[in-house]
Order: C-alpha cells, then structure tokens, then sequence
C-alpha cells in the first residue's frame, strides 16, 4: 500500500528539511535551540512512522532515543550552558542570511536531482526519505560553515546527525547495529562537547570560535 | 575456539580491559607500565594472527590485506607505548601534565588501540564505521588534552572536521547498504564485507558511485587528503608526541583501510565509475600542495604532520594507479611511512623536550647539544626523505618507474613533488642540527630504544625485502586489483 503510508512518510521528512531551513537565518541561540529541539521531535514522529510502516519495532528504539535524548535532553542541558555563559540574548550576526539561503536552496535541489536520478532502481520509499535526508545533512554542513558560535556549529552537526538517522531508517531493514551506535556515537559526541565548551569558556571567557583563531600555532 | 579466534579476540580484548583497569589505576608508574605490557601482549596476539587465519565470521575477519595492517599498527601501537613512557615521566616532571590527565591518557590510548584494531578486524561495514568513529572521539579528546588555547582550537578543529568527515562516510555506507539490500536481501547480511564483495557485481552501480563519493570524501577527511586535510596539522602540533605519533602511524592508515575496502567493492563491479582517477588526482594534489607547504612552516611538529599529509598523497597515487606493481609500491610506502613518520616524532618529542619548544627558530645546533638525538634523527629525517638505502627509497622508486612506464605526466608531478619535499626537508634537517647551540637539556638516554627499532625495520626493508613478505604483499597488491 503506498498511498498513505507513504505520504506521512515524505511529509515529516519534508518538514525536517523545512526545519533545517529555519535553522539558517535563527540569529538567537535560545530560538535556534528551539528549532532543534522541533526538528529532533519530527525526526522522532518520522522513525517512529517508518518502524509502523516497516513493521520494524527496534526502530521505536530509535524513535526514542531522538525523542528522549536530541528533543529533550540535549536542548535543555544547551540551554543552561546557553544561559550559564550569558550568551542567550547575544543576537549572532549571521553572515548574508539571503546568501545563505541561497546556498541551501542549491543544496536541496543538488541532493533531489542527484539521489532521484542515481537511484532510479531503488524502492520509492528509501529513495524519497535518502533524497530528504541528504538535503538535511547538506544544510546542517552549510550551517556549521556558515556560523562562528561553538554552541551554533554543535547545533548544526547535531542537525545533520539527524539526516543520517533519517536517512538510515529509510534504509529497509537497516541493522539495528548501525542505529544504536547513531545515537550512541551522538551522546558520546555531545559529552565531549559538553567538556570542551566548558573548557573554552575557561579559558577564553567567549564560545566564539573566531576568538580561537587568533591563537594560530603557526604564526610566529 | 581455535588459537586464531582466540587471538582475534585477544587483539580486541587486551586494550578495552587495559583502558578499563588504567581508568583507575592512580599510580601513573604503574599505569605507563601497565599500557606497555598491554601493547606488547596486543602486538603478540596479532603475530600470531599471521601464523594461523581464524574461520569467517559474520563479525570479524583476517584476510591479506588487514593482516597487513593489524600486524603494523599493533607493532606501532607498542614501539609508542614504550616511548610515552619516557615521554610522560618528562612531561609530569615539567608540569604540565597531572597524575590525574595521565590515568586519562593511558585509558584513552588503549580505547584508541582497540578501536584501531576493531576497524581492521571487522567483517562488517557498519562496525568498521563505529569503530572509526571512536577512534576520532578518543583522540579530539587526547590532543585536547594540555588544554592550553592552540590545543583547545585545534582539538575543536580536528572534532569538527572528523565529525563531518565521519558523518559523510556513515551516508557512503547507508548508500552502500541500500545498493546491497535488493540483491542480498534486507538485515545484517547486507553489511557484512564478505558477502557484499562477493556479490557486488549485481549492485545498482549508480547508487554505489554515489556510495563512493562520500566515502572518499569522509574517509579522506580522516586520511589528511588535501583539501580535506586542515584539522591535521594542528591536531599533530598540539597533542602530546605520542599522539601525534599514532595518529601519523595509524589513524589516517585505518582510514585508508576503509577507504581500500570499498575501492575493491567498485571494482568487482562491472558498471561501477573507476576509482582510479579520483584517488589519483587527490594523492597528487596532497602531495604537491604539502610539498609547497613544508616550506612556511615554523613549528616542527606541524612540519613533520605536512610530510605525513604528503606521504598519505603518494600512498592514496600509488592505489588509485592500481596494478601489482603500483599497488605493491603503495603497500610498502605506507608500512615504511607508518615506522619512519612514528620514529620521527619519537626523536622529536624528545627534540622538543630537550630544547623546551616547538619553534625551529629556537632549535639550532642539536649535534652539537645532543649528539645522539641528533644522529638518529638526521637518520630518521634522511629516511622519510627517501634516500637509498631505506626502504621508503625502494617504494617510491618502484612507484616512480612503473608510474612512468604507464602515465609519463603523472609520473612528472610525482617526481616534482617529491623533490620540492626532499628540499625543505633537507633545509631543515640543517637548521636543527647545525648552528649555535641553542639552550638544552639532558634527555635520558635508553629511551631511543623505539626510534632504532623502526629504523632498524626500515633499513633492512630497504636492503632485503624477504620472500615470505613480498609473496605475502604481492597477494594484496593482487585483492587490490
């Protein structure tokens, strides 16, 4: 049956994509953080569908570990090292929001024309979900790029974690090692983030990363 | 449980129980001592590996090509051990390191072991992901460990760049599961390395191309390819010597491993797009734009982390060049250049401990000062230069003739590169050993042990290469098609 399921299917995955476009031209932390915690809520709706569709219940595992860990957990611990810090009123000055906007309508467009033709074969359903969930990854990238704040970069590369688990479910029957360690490999992630954004306040009394540059080891 | 599948697991076991125990041994004496014997049993185990193959497994497996690897990189991983021990006696005596970052450092360098050893043994292309994936994790967190600001940014450099360079081969490998799928069926077989290259000739070639794409650019994320290399000079500079020594000698091996895993599952299949030529022109580009590289640098550290991005460049040639003979060069290039690239942070850590800086503007006249330290690394300097008779020499020859015989262009810019290298080495090698003496103190002497041990391998590759070991390369030269 591929009209219903289906269409639920390509819908939560096209907010994800519409979420990630949200991400691009935040310029408060706390409002970026939001975005990414409803992203991480759809992408949560979105396993959860796909282990109904497939009949695959370890996904509900997956379903909660994004609902659990990236809806709820992360943005509320980011949250308070946001405010701890004092930076959740400091306005980002994000760099050409019309370019950059640009660049992620490139993007999308480069991940449907790409996926669609290269994987004519495929089933309809992972084919769809993969072209999403590339256009996902590709904009948590032009995010990371685009942005000069630790706690922004974080938010992106969480973003685009979420395109490979969208992508990964899609895959029909998807070993369950690949999934967990997913959500394993970003808690590890954010724990090492967590201990590296401590430290940088430490020593540096800002997260932005262009005050790191200025220690460049290679200049005399 | 044959003695192979013992030692397969042993490979696996000995370092997760050693990071596990030395997370909570307080004694740093002790613990260095600890991580060394773990090493050494670890290396053991893998020796025996090439005595006897285990059965196949769903799990784990040993073939030629990363027996190869298990064998040099826990060989490596023992010869550093020894000498982190001399080096974090120097360390903790100076300051700045603590008994506390210690227990850390040596439960993080066994996880990194195991995790290395795990992406080499592992039958399935999922599990060799993960594995990667820790092994970054593990060193972000050891070259941030002097937590001083250039640690710091390079740390969060190397974190973000690794992560993104391992989110993109974690979507080469869904894509590769996904060619898989409709031919093998869906569930685990999918994943597993030895049924997908036996049957990879009736994948969907378009998806598997795309596979490929990303794979190359994650995995070369990890290997230090030029464009993808900037995390790599800062991560070698700023972590402690030891780790730049593994991350040169193993890590971006481990990601080339994986890289080559998938290079020969293009090849088994007949519509596939051709590696060769993306390998080629990204081992080029490395090689020249590090060559040129060499010369602005001012940190010996990062001088020595540009030669290993060239090195990974003329490795990466010589495989996408393919055939027995490039491959064989490749093979023995990258073995060659894991010992001497190891051998040379060895000699300068203690360089640098020696003379309380990085700076080559501050480190003149080390025969004068040191003369040992200063011989065997003029010897180790000479070798990565590829100066006969060590055995980095022989592979580039060999590269450099069948390249020749083949494609005459390419073979021109391998050539450039090489002597634009083997300037700025040269130059510096001067720098450091000749002229005033600059202020610098006693080193103990026994801990140059590891440095000779590799050159010692070094050297006699380049005079004998014996038969068991050419046979044995020549096999995987041939899997590597």
């Amino acid at each position: 049956m591929r009209g219903l399921n289906f269409d639920i299917a390509h819908f939560l995955a096209g907010t994800l994509v519409l979420l990630s476009f949200m991400q691009l031209y935040q310029d408060r932390l706390t409002a970026l953080l939001h975005i990414f915690a409803l992203h991480a809520l759809v992408l949560a709706l979105s396993v959860g569908w796909q282990a109904y569709v497939q009949d695959a219940p370890h996904l509900y595992v997956t379903a909660a570990i994004a609902l659990v860990f990236k809806a709820i957990v992360i943005p509320v611990v980011l949250r308070r090292i946001i405010v701890r810090l004092g930076i959740h009123r400091e306005i980002e000055t994000v760099g050409g929001i019309g370019l950059t906007m640009l660049a992620g309508i490139g993007l999308v467009a480069l991940s449907m024309v790409v996926i669609l033709r290269v994987t004519g074969g495929a089933d309809p359903f992972a084919r769809e979900d993969l072209a999403f969930a590339l256009a996902v990854i590709l904009l948590g990238l032009l995010m990371m790029v685009s942005r000069r704040n630790a706690v922004s970069q974080v938010i992106g590369f969480m973003s685009l974690e979420n395109g490979l688990v969208l992508a990964a479910t899609g895959a029909k029957g998807m070993p369950l090692v690949v999934e967990i360690s997913v959500a394993f490999s970003i808690l590890i992630a954010f724990i090492v983030i967590g201990i590296f954004l401590f430290r940088i306040r430490e020593r540096f009394d800002t997260v932005d990363v262009g005050a790191l540059d200025r220690f460049r080891g290679d200049r005399a | 449980m044959s003695i192979a599948d013992a030692a397969v697991m042993a490979v696996l076991v000995i370092p997760a129980l050693a990071a596990g125990l030395l997370a909570f041994l307080p004694n740093y004496r002790i613990g260095a001592a600890v991580n060394v014997a773990a090493a050494l049993f670890t290396f053991l185990a893998a020796a025996l590996l090439l005595l006897q193959r285990p059965a196949l497994d769903h799990y784990l497996f040993i073939d030629d090509l990363n027996n190869v690897f298990i064998t040099l990189t826990t060989f490596v991983g023992f010869t550093t051990s020894v000498f982190s021990a001399s080096y974090i006696a120097h360390e903790l005596k100076i300051g700045r390191l603590t008994p506390i970052n210690l227990r850390f450092y040596h439960a993080m360098y066994q996880t990194l072991m195991f995790a290395l050893n795990l992406a080499l043994v592992a039958n399935n292309i999922g599990l060799m992901w993960v594995a990667v994936e820790i092994a970054t994790l593990t060193t972000v967190l050891m070259v941030g460990i002097y937590r001083t600001h250039e640690a710091l940014e390079a740390a969060w450099k190397y974190f973000i760049l690794g992560s993104v360079g391992i989110a993109l081969a974690l979507f080469g490998t869904i894509l590769v599961y996904l060619a898989a799928q409709p031919v093998i069926g869906a569930g685990f077989d999918s994943m597993v390395w030895t049924t997908l290259v036996a049957r990879a000739a009736t994948f969907d070639a378009g998806i598997l191309n795309l596979a490929f794409i990303f794979l190359l650019l994650g995995y070369g994320t990890k290997i230090g390819l030029a464009p993808l290399h900037a995390w790599l000079p800062d991560a070698h500079a700023e972590g402690p010597t030891p780790i730049s020594a593994v991350l040169s000698g193993l890590l971006l091996n481990v990601a080339l491993y994986a890289l080559l895993r998938f290079k020969i599952l293009l090849a088994v299949n007949p519509n596939a797009i051709a590696p060769a030529p993306l390998m080629v022109i990204m081992g080029l580009v490395s090689l020249v734009f590090a060559a040129f590289m060499l010369y602005r640098r001012r940190d010996i550290k990062r001088f020595f982390a540009y030669s290993s991005i060239e090195h990974m460049g003329i490795v990466t040639f010589a495989f996408g060049l393919g055939g027995a003979l490039a491959n064989f060069a490749g093979l023995l290039q990258m073995t060659m250049h894991s010992l001497t690239k190891s051998a040379i942070f060895f000699a300068v850590g203690h360089i640098a401990q020696a003379k309380g800086t990085q700076r080559f503007a501050q480190i003149h006249g080390l025969s004068e000062s040191n003369p040992s330290l200063a011989f065997a690394f003029a010897l180790a300097v000479v070798a990565i230069a590829g100066l006969p008779p060590f055995g980095i020499f022989k592979a580039e020859f060999l590269l450099a003739t069948s390249t020749f015989a083949r494609e005459p262009w390419l073979a021109a810019i391998f050539g450039f590169g090489l002597l634009i290298a083997f300037g700025a080495l040269i130059i510096r090698l001067q720098d450091v050993l000749f002229g005033k003496p600059s202020p610098s103190e006693a080193i103990p002497m026994a801990t140059l042990f590891p440095l000779y041990a590799h050159l010692a391998i070094v050297l006699a590759a380049g005079i004998y290469l014996p038969q068991p070991l050419v046979r044995w390369f020549e096999a995987v030269a041939k899997m590597l098609g």
